[in-house]
């Protein structure tokens, strides 16, 4: 079977708006689907979801987060962080203060609370842009972490400084605490991703991601044509800032189990966050996983290959990491701004003439 | 023959119904700094016709369309909307009242396809709120259906079809001027005001585009001002011509009218012309 359209006709607007119009995309979409759900749940043990797969799908809804807002829409933020943190600690709070109530509603709360403050982060959008808005984000990012150790009523006045996640669990399995199994951790995680990706998709594809992109692309034309820029910005904010504050949640409640805000959610994770969208491509849902995969995926890969198969030391990989990671960066922001979604694009369109490329 | 063009309506000699007055400008005045783009202009443009504004570089014109559009507050003068002052509005307020409009140096979003271009033109008549949108169902997804068949009719009026999908970046100019045309028509506006249409075009490309122009105007009933440099294209399409020069209006009539005016000659024709 070819990989292309030809043959694979669209008899209806439906059909031509679906999101894998291809039949192999859509077969590989399905097999993916079924591997996420039906084999890796009876494999994972404690090791990959711990380094691989609660990292890689948890950093994965934050990427999309920021994808919507700086990919999609064009508002460059370094608060990812920041924002991370206040999903946690919004979550913390609650599941401690509503312990019967279920911790997937928690989650969304904790992701709408950040919606809230990502809205209010956003206005300074409405006058400034690029670099000064980055600035303003950064602020935001110092800001809410001060905030978060300054504050005890966050941490509940517990002498460390820390918070812990309380056990709670979802139709019976726990799912949050030190007794969480590896396969619950997984599929909590993977069910999030699903729907929130299938939801970005949704949002990007409509009439939203539309205002936004034109938002992105030329702002004065976009608001000739009809769109209000404070909502299409504001919009932008509070989607990204829910994704972001989902992410943040799950990270704590479910990842780590304990955190810290200046430790968990500082300024590195805004610039992790960040490179995922880079280097896996902005505007662009897939690219935001590929990105994930890619900054979950390479330190382990360097650990185990330099540390493990050549007895390099630790220190000297991490660093090797920092370079390789760096190198990526500049050449991605050169080469390739669309990143590693747009390197797949290119390769399918060429497989889409193939082998007849004339 | 001769038509009463005061009337509150009457036909052209092609046949078309020309309308009472929909937009009325009077005395703009417009200034940036010490710089007065345009100084104490009154025109109007009628339901249904084809309105051509004229001028030497730099005489005010964009500006003028800018002030139309809600882009530019006037310093003085009022704008009349349908019979009413337009009070103070950004743009985005404006292009809900049914205008649109394209640009002199063509503003497309390159990021998005030729599809979603135009697909955006009609963002004033889709409703679906943001989580209708999030899960596609309903009224989201039935809106985007309705009014992909809108773009469909605009997209094979203008002949665009093989583009569909393709970033809009990577077209050549004059497919750029369609779909950017495409854009404005898919909002199916009342007004349509386009800034030099046809600049940088060849021949050909200028035939097709005064085509395009002269059916949106005679099939859909779209009220057009156009700023054009072309003296030719402008006496074919137009039914009534605005001069302007250095921000002042010297001439405002029929093509023939205009052609004759002696103001009109020295600034801009040129005597030569016949
Ligand atoms: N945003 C602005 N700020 C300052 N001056 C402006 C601005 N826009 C226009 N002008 C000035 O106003 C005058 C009229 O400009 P405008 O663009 O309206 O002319 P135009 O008739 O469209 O010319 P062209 O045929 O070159 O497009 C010019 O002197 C221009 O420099
Ligand atoms: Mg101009």
């Amino acid at each position: 079977m070819f990989y292309r359209e030809a043959g694979d006709f669209k008899t209806s607007y439906k059909d031509d708006n679906q999101t894998f119009p291809i039949r192999l995309d859509r077969m590989g979409y399905y097999i993916v689907m079924f591997v996420a759900f039906c084999v890796v749940p009876f494999f994972v043990n404690d090791y990959w979801v711990n380094s691989v797969f609660a990292p890689f799908l948890i950093y994965a809804i934050a990427a999309l987060g920021l994808n919507i807002l700086t990919g999609y829409a064009g508002q460059v933020s370094l608060g990812t962080g920041g924002f991370m943190a206040v999903g946690a600690y919004a979550v913390y709070k609650l599941m401690v203060a509503f312990p019967d109530v279920s911790i997937v509603i928690h989650v969304l709360l904790a992701g709408g609370i950040t919606a809230v403050v990502g809205v209010l982060f956003g206005l300074p959008s409405l006058r400034i842009k690029g670099f000064y808005l980055a600035v303003a984000t950064l602020a935001a990012q110092f800001f809410l972490v001060w905030v978060f150790n300054k504050v005890p009523w966050f941490y509940n006045y517990s002498a460390s400084g820390q918070i812990n996640a309380p056990e709670r669990s979802v139709f019976g399995v726990i799912v949050t605490g030190p007794n969480t199994e590896a396969w619950a951790k997984y599929m909590i995680c993977l069910v999030f991703v699903v729907v929130l990706a299938w939801v970005a998709r949704n949002l990007t594809r409509g009439m939203m991601g539309r205002k936004w992109m034109g938002i992105r692309d030329m702002d004065i034309a976009a608001e000739i044509i009809g769109v209000n820029p404070l909502m299409a910005k504001l919009t932008a904010f509070a989607v990204s800032s829910f994704f972001v504050g989902v992410a943040g949640a799950l990270f704590f409640a479910v990842y780590l189990g304990a955190a810290e805000a200046g430790e968990s959610f500082g300024i590195a994770k805004s610039f992790l966050i960040l490179f995922m969208i880079i280097i896996g491509g902005l505007g662009s849902i897939f690219g935001s996983f590929a990105g994930a995969a890619f900054m979950v995926l390479l330190p382990v890969l360097l650990k185990n290959v330099l540390v493990g198969g050549l007895g390099w030391p630790t220190d000297l990989a991490a660093h090797l990491e920092f370079m390789v990671v760096g190198g990526l960066i500049v050449i991605f922001l050169i080469l390739e701004p669309h990143g590693l979604a747009q390197l797949w694009r290119l390769t399918k369109e060429k497989l889409r003439l193939w082998p007849f490329p004339h | 023959m001769t038509t009463d063009m005061n009337a509150d309506s009457y036909v052209t000699e092609d046949g078309r119904t020309i309308g009472p007055v929909v937009m009325d400008l009077k005395n703009i005045t417009l200034r940036f700094g010490g710089v007065v783009a345009i100084k104490d202009i009154s025109f109007d443009i009628r339901e249904g016709e084809i309105r051509a504004i004229i001028g030497p570089n730099g005489a005010g014109k964009s500006s003028m369309l800018n002030v139309i559009s809600g882009f530019y507050k006037p310093q003085e003068g009022e704008v009349y909307f349908r019979g009413s002052k337009r009070p103070q509005m950004k743009p985005y307020q404006v292009a809900q009242q049914g205008l649109a409009r394209t640009f002199q140096n063509i503003a497309l979003f390159d990021g998005m396809t030729v599809l979603d271009n135009i697909m955006t033109g009609r963002l004033n008549k889709m409703k679906a709120n943001i989580f209708q949108q999030a899960i596609w169902k309903g009224k989201a997804e039935r809106e985007e259906i309705e009014n992909r068949e809108a773009c469909e009719k605009v997209i094979d009026f203008l002949e665009i079809q093989h583009i569909r999908k393709t970033p809009v970046g990577r077209l050549p100019y004059g497919l750029k001027k369609r779909v950017e045309l495409a854009r404005a028509l898919a909002a199916e506006p009342s007004l349509l005001l386009l800034d030099e249409p046809m600049a940088g075009m060849n021949v050909e490309e200028k035939e097709d585009m005064s085509r395009f122009i002269l059916d949106m105007n005679d099939e859909f009933g779209t009220t057009i001002a156009l700023i054009e440099h072309d003296m030719g294209v402008v006496m074919d399409l137009s039914d009534r011509v605005v001069v302007m020069d250095y921000g002042k209006k010297i001439g405002d009539g029929t093509p023939d009218e205009v052609r004759n005016n002696q103001d009109v000659i020295d600034a801009y024709l040129g005597v030569s012309h016949d």
